[in-house]
């Protein structure tokens, strides 16, 4: 192993990553404003993937340029799950909300569940993995000359890049942003200034869906699409916010990256190959070193819980 | 300590009686399971074994979620340790021809140990976990669970002992519906007294409100890890009888997905409710496999989702699950007489249950 080695592997674990956090601002939004852990995110992530395979084979049989093709792909795909997550919100959380915390977290789980056996059925995708279209994949996965590199990887950090800045800016600049930000302060209080609570929840719901169905896509050209997909990367995801602390936008982002380059390197450069399979448990063992020293995260805020 | 928040009307029978009834119906199993296991067909013998051991699982879930109020998500994890540290002994007694002619002593030992040692587990996952409350105790359990199902995958050996990671391990099967259910009464009644004696309160108190059982010295965390030790306890000897039990064990069937199924059955079974729970835990095993046999309606592949619906359902309609904290026999007047404390009683709290 030699530093040429180190350096691809750092970049490639950006790349992956940056995946990790595009999933992990939806977990991260939405833990803001309803202190839920959104279960059902990672498979919306999967619907995302799923979604895209459809629309690729679709677009593949036009003769346009590939670059034109992924757009359309990514928009279908990420309007596809904005709208399953507003549904999701509206018609399994929403009703829910006076509810104990526990109700809420069970039913994100059934939802999961639902999603998950849902696209086992043959009629939606089948349980067999599948992969994207030929003339799109060959292209994408071609490498770009510098440190073996492929166009995906860059593709896919720099988009994560773009995606995050523009949530940096709802968050800061917008007056949803502003209400967005009154609400994960202080829920009721939000909602005693005339903060239309529901509209705020259901933004994040909707962003935070269309995000992870663009990280679905990305990883579904890289890997291939799976109905199960969604259960390990969501995941890994939630770990990237909770390590980047929960509730905050950078954290999302600094959590996923650090994760990302984390795992590839214990993968890839530190563990010999017979032991790389640990590298599965890395996240898992960050997770639990990151709630018992600093569960607000490396970027959240301490909270005392009062009585 | 005698009385302490006795229930005048709660008790039909004296406790002796109780104790030999226990013993009566493990005594009856033994000539019992000789007639199931001539007369009852091989499907139907393995669907009562399947029944019987996520029995187990499912109420000692439900003593850490349903009666002390925590929530794991790495039961199955748990069975995992059970299951290999019983089929990877079983296999190395067998390998050194000291099995044969002993499966007697071998059951009554392994299947104990499996259990001390996930117990082991749950008290090195317990004690630094449980400072955590809801849904980040959630995802700490959950992540337990899959590191020791990745270990387990990615192991081929430990020692002397074969594991064989992702291949999965044969184990030769000994146990039959005599030592599944042997130990189902005794999961189900051990923990029905532990809940039901004046410990069981400091459970109880500690789900119901923390801080207030802190304040009247209930040891909060002695309890949770208790309770915690327990569960894996008893789950760690239902993977060891589920390793026995089958031909093969594979550390895929340990998974996340497979704990979520033990928490389905105690939320809908209801949550505190013990044999609410036990019906849930027959039901959900017996009905999908009911559903298997019409393959002509593609039931098969729906099966999952209708649990995942069934489950959505139960928490929008009647989140308490179907018999809430209610036992089987209680009626309403019952519940409301058993929760309501009464005010005018001199009956001290219950303070002097902490260790």
């Amino acid at each position: 192993m030699n530093a040429h080695d180190l350096a691809q592997q750092l970049i490639y674990g950006l790349s992956v990553g940056a995946t990790y956090a595009l999933i992990a601002l939806g977990y991260t939004m939405v833990y803001g404003t309803l202190r839920l852990i959104n279960f059902a995110h990672g498979d919306v992530y999967m619907v995302g993937a799923v979604t895209g395979f459809y629309v690729a084979g679709w677009v593949s049989q036009w003769s346009i340029p590939i670059w034109l093709m992924l757009i359309v792909v990514l928009i279908c795909s990420a309007s596809a799950c904005a709208v399953l997550g507003y549904g999701i919100e509206r018609f399994a959380y929403r009703p829910l909300r006076s509810r104990p915390r526990l109700v809420l977290l069970i039913t994100a789980i059934g939802v999961s569940l639902l999603l998950e056996n849902a696209f086992q059925l043959p009629q939606l995708f089948g349980a067999t993995p599948r992969h994207y279209p030929q003339q799109m994949t060959s292209e994408l996965l071609l490498p770009v000359g510098f440190l073996g590199l492929t166009r995906l990887d860059v593709l896919s950090l720099s988009l994560s890049i773009i995606l995050v800045g523009m949530l940096t800016w709802i968050v800061l600049r917008t007056r949803m942003g502003l209400a967005l930000r009154a609400v994960s302060f202080r829920f009721d209080t939000a909602t005693l200034m005339g903060i239309n609570t529901d509209r705020v929840i259901s933004f994040t719901f909707v962003f935070g869906s269309a995000l992870a169905a663009v990280a679905g896509v990305l990883n579904a050209i890289r890997y291939q699409v799976d109905p199960l997909m969604g259960i390990m990367w969501g995941l890994k995801a939630f770990i990237a916010a909770v390590l980047g602390g929960i509730g905050s936008v950078s954290g999302a982002l600094l959590g996923g990256l650090v994760l990302g380059i984390v795992e590839t390197l214990l993968r890839g450069y530190f563990l010999p190959a017979r032991y790389s399979g640990y590298s599965d448990g890395a996240a898992f063992v960050i997770l639990i070193l990151i709630l018992l020293f600093k569960p607000s995260g490396l970027l959240g805020k301490t909270t005392i819980e009062k009585v | 300590m005698t009385e302490i928040n006795a229930r005048p009307s709660s008790r039909i029978l004296p406790a002796w009686a109780g104790n030999l009834g226990i013993l009566l119906v493990i005594a009856a199993m033994w000539p019992l399971n000789k007639v199931i296991q001539d007369q009852i067909n091989p499907y139907v013998v393995q669907i009562l074994t399947l029944i019987g051991i996520n029995i187990v699982m499912a109420t000692s879930l439900n003593l850490i979620n349903g009666i002390t109020g925590q929530f794991s998500l790495g039961h199955a994890g748990f069975a995992a340790v059970g299951a290999y540290t019983t089929g990877v002994v079983i296999n190395y007694l067998a390998a050194h021809d000291s099995l044969a002619g002993h499966e007697w002593i071998a059951m009554s030992l392994l299947l104990p140990l499996g259990g001390l040692i996930a117990a082991a587990m749950g008290l090195l996952v317990g004690i630094p976990t449980l400072r955590l409350k809801g849904d980040y105790l959630a995802v700490a359990t959950l992540g337990f669970g899959e590191i020791i199902r990745i270990v387990i995958t990615n192991t081929n050996a430990i020692g002397p002992f074969e594991v064989r990671g992702s291949q999965g391990l044969r184990v030769p099967v000994l146990a039959d519906l005599f030592w599944v259910y042997l130990w189902v009464a005794v999961c189900v009644a051990g923990i029905w007294r532990l809940v039901h004696s004046t410990m069981g309160k400091a459970f109880l108190a500690v789900r119901e409100d923390e801080i207030a059982a802190t304040a009247m010295g209930v040891n909060t965390t002695f309890f949770k890890v208790l309770a915690f030790a327990i569960g894996a306890f008893f789950a760690g000897v239902a993977g060891g009888l589920q390793a026995t039990a089958f031909i093969l064990i594979d550390p895929k069937g340990f998974g996340f997905i497979q704990s979520v199924l033990f928490v389905v059955m105690v939320v809908l079974g209801g949550s505190g409710s013990i044999t609410g729970v036990v019906l849930a835990a027959v039901v959900l095993t017996w009905l999908p496999e009911q559903l298997r046999s019409l393959k002509s309606l593609h039931v098969e592949d729906l099966r999952m989702v209708i649990f995942s619906l069934l489950l959505i359902g139960m928490m929008l309609v009647r989140p308490e699950g179907l018999l809430g904290r209610r036992e089987l026999w209680w009626t309403r007047r019952k519940m409301a007489t058993a929760q309501i404390p009464r005010s005018t009683d001199t009956a001290p709290p219950i303070s002097s249950t902490g260790p």
